[in-house]
């Protein structure tokens, strides 16, 4: 088909093919969000329930050593060094607009993804 | 001394510079003064350097009287029926000369009541390789179809699709940015182009050189020259040629959202992704597979977390051969008197427009969502969506953060970016499928 076009038909092709993109990845959009969803009712539900749930017994906390800076005094870290204590501190501050003095940590705790 | 001279002046005759003396020498001197400025441009500007480079010495080659590196005439070659020839077909091509023979040439050479030969096929590639230059059998690669899909599978092990998964309205974005190919197809016709000229002209709007060049070998090979170039030279630029349009299309206002942080995409997500993308979008348009296939591979090779080492090489060893010979073997097909046309000129101009468009058809879709989300969407992000991954991604972070110091696009704009891959893929199956043979 390796012919001179008329402008009309040029026209309709581009047409054509730009809705074609967009139905193709619009059908995408659907199997990926439905993929998404299959996978997230797969998920077990996250931090607090489970928590309720767990059995196992954790370990009686155990406050890292001294506080964390800009608390009033009684943050616990469980499984967080002081530096990433600090950092996530700040973020938080930050992101929240207050400063840190305004914030009362009551404690941060690692959790393990697997 | 006698025997001297005369072996001076046969060697002086028979050297390349005499080439550039004979009817059209000229041109050979243009190209290598353009294969100069390419270089230039490769290794100081740094425009997309790693093709550049390459592109730029086959040029250089490809344009040296006798180097006899690649022969033009000789993909143009057809085998035809002989009867008088021992294998019972013959080549009309000059190996010496360097140029195709007419028929009626060739009847010269029979005897006078031979019946006029009818055509075979073209000249197949173990055909090329017994007659060809070095450079016309790396070249075969491109033909084939094959350094530009595998390519494909290191872009896929290099890319990570999560921000798309988290995100997945992002697939609308780089669907707009597919505007700028089909604006350029209509432009090309409207320039006298044929059909499949133009359909490989418009692709350049994709902004992806593995699926431009695909697409142009497989609908208008004599284009791949300048194609390929305006497509990797503007991908160089779209840190010049977008931001004007982003600043002209947003309001200082929808470029500094800042956009809500992404959701934690899964390992299962991640490997899921690629096997469904690559079926779904394969059997929706099959002339898709060479490119989704190769792409959705190479990105499952990334995220099983058990084939580390062909992702590795992939991305690396594998990436870097095909663009080392894809670089010089698409250089090599830019000899003078196919590439110093007015229809080069027409190609910067049109693949220029194809970018422009591209990125005005993410934007303004991009505003679209903003609207629609309750000013929750960086309409900045819709630009990311003309593949050049990560380029286009980078520009929309670096101008988002011009309109507000805070706000970090990049993963936001790689979302768009990486459907931009996909949506040009999907672009140019269509194409493909529509002025195929």
């Amino acid at each position: 088909m390796d012919l001179k076009m008329n402008l009309g038909d040029a026209a309709i092709d581009a047409v054509m093919g730009y809705a074609v993109v967009f139905l193709g990845i619009a059908l995408l959009v659907l199997v990926v969000v439905l993929m998404g969803r299959v996978m997230s009712r797969k998920k077990p539900a996250p931090a607090a329930p489970a928590a309720e749930r767990q059995p196992v017994p954790t370990p009686a906390p155990v406050p890292a050593g001294p506080a964390a800076p800009g608390t009033a005094g009684d943050l616990k870290l469980y499984g967080t060094p002081d530096r990433d204590a600090a950092m996530i501190m700040a973020i938080v501050a930050d992101e929240l607009k207050i400063p840190l003095n305004e914030l009362r940590f009551i404690s941060i705790r690692e959790v393990n993804k697997k | 001394m006698n025997n001297i001279l005369e072996t001076l002046k046969k060697l002086w005759m028979e050297s390349g510079f005499m080439g550039f003396f004979e009817t059209g020498g000229w041109k050979s001197l243009i190209m290598i003064v353009v294969a100069l400025a390419l270089l230039y441009l490769g290794i100081r500007k740094k425009f997309e350097p790693l093709l550049l480079v390459g592109i730029a010495f086959g040029t250089l080659l490809t344009n040296l009287p006798g180097a006899g590196l690649y022969h033009m005439a000789m993909w143009d070659a057809y085998v035809y029926e002989c009867p008088y020839d021992a294998a019972n077909e013959a080549i009309l091509y000059d190996v010496e000369e360097e140029r195709v023979l007419s028929v009626e040439e060739y009847m010269a050479s029979l005897p006078e009541d031979a019946e006029e030969p009818e055509i075979i096929e073209k000249l197949s590639f173990t055909d090329i390789a017994h007659i060809g230059g070095l450079l016309d059998i790396l070249y075969i690669g491109v033909k084939a179809g094959i350094y530009p899909c595998l390519i494909f599978i290191g872009v896929g092990a290099m890319t990570d699709f999560g921000p798309l998964i988290a995100n997945p309205k992002s697939f609308f974005l780089g669907a707009a940015a597919q505007f700028g190919v089909f604006f350029a197809f209509f432009g090309a016709v409207l320039l006298g182009f044929t059909g499949n000229q133009a359909a490989a002209i418009g692709i350049i709007g994709g902004a992806d050189g593995p699926t431009a060049i695909l697409t142009c070998m497989l609908l208008a090979p004599a284009l791949l020259g300048p194609i390929a170039i305006a497509a990797y030279s503007y991908m160089a630029l779209i840190p010049m040629i977008q931001p004007p349009i982003m600043r002209a299309l947003t309001t200082e206002k929808e470029r500094s959202v800042k956009m809500e942080q992404l959701r934690e995409v899964s390992k299962t997500e991640k490997v899921v992704f690629p096997i469904l993308t690559a079926g779904f979008v394969i059997l929706l348009l099959p002339s898709t597979a060479p490119l989704i296939g190769c792409l959705m591979f190479g990105n499952l090779l990334r995220e099983t977390g058990v084939t580390e080492r062909l992702s590795d090489v992939a991305q690396n060893a594998l990436m870097n051969i095909v663009t080392l010979f894809l670089g010089i073997s698409v250089g090599a097909t830019t000899v003078a008197a196919r590439f110093l046309t007015v229809n080069t000129l027409k190609i910067v101009l049109l693949g220029l427009i194809a970018f422009c468009f591209s990125t005005v058809g993410g934007l303004l879709v991009g505003k679209l969502m903003y609207k629609l989300s309750g000013g929750k969407i960086n309409p900045l992000i819709g630009a990311a969506g003309v593949s050049a991954v990560p380029m286009a991604a980078r520009v929309a972070q670096v101008e988002g953060q011009k309109a507000n110091p805070s706000n970090f696009l990049l993963m936001h704009a790689m979302g768009p970016n990486v459907a931009g891959v996909i949506g040009s893929a999907i672009a140019a199956g269509f194409l493909i499928k529509v002025f195929g043979a």
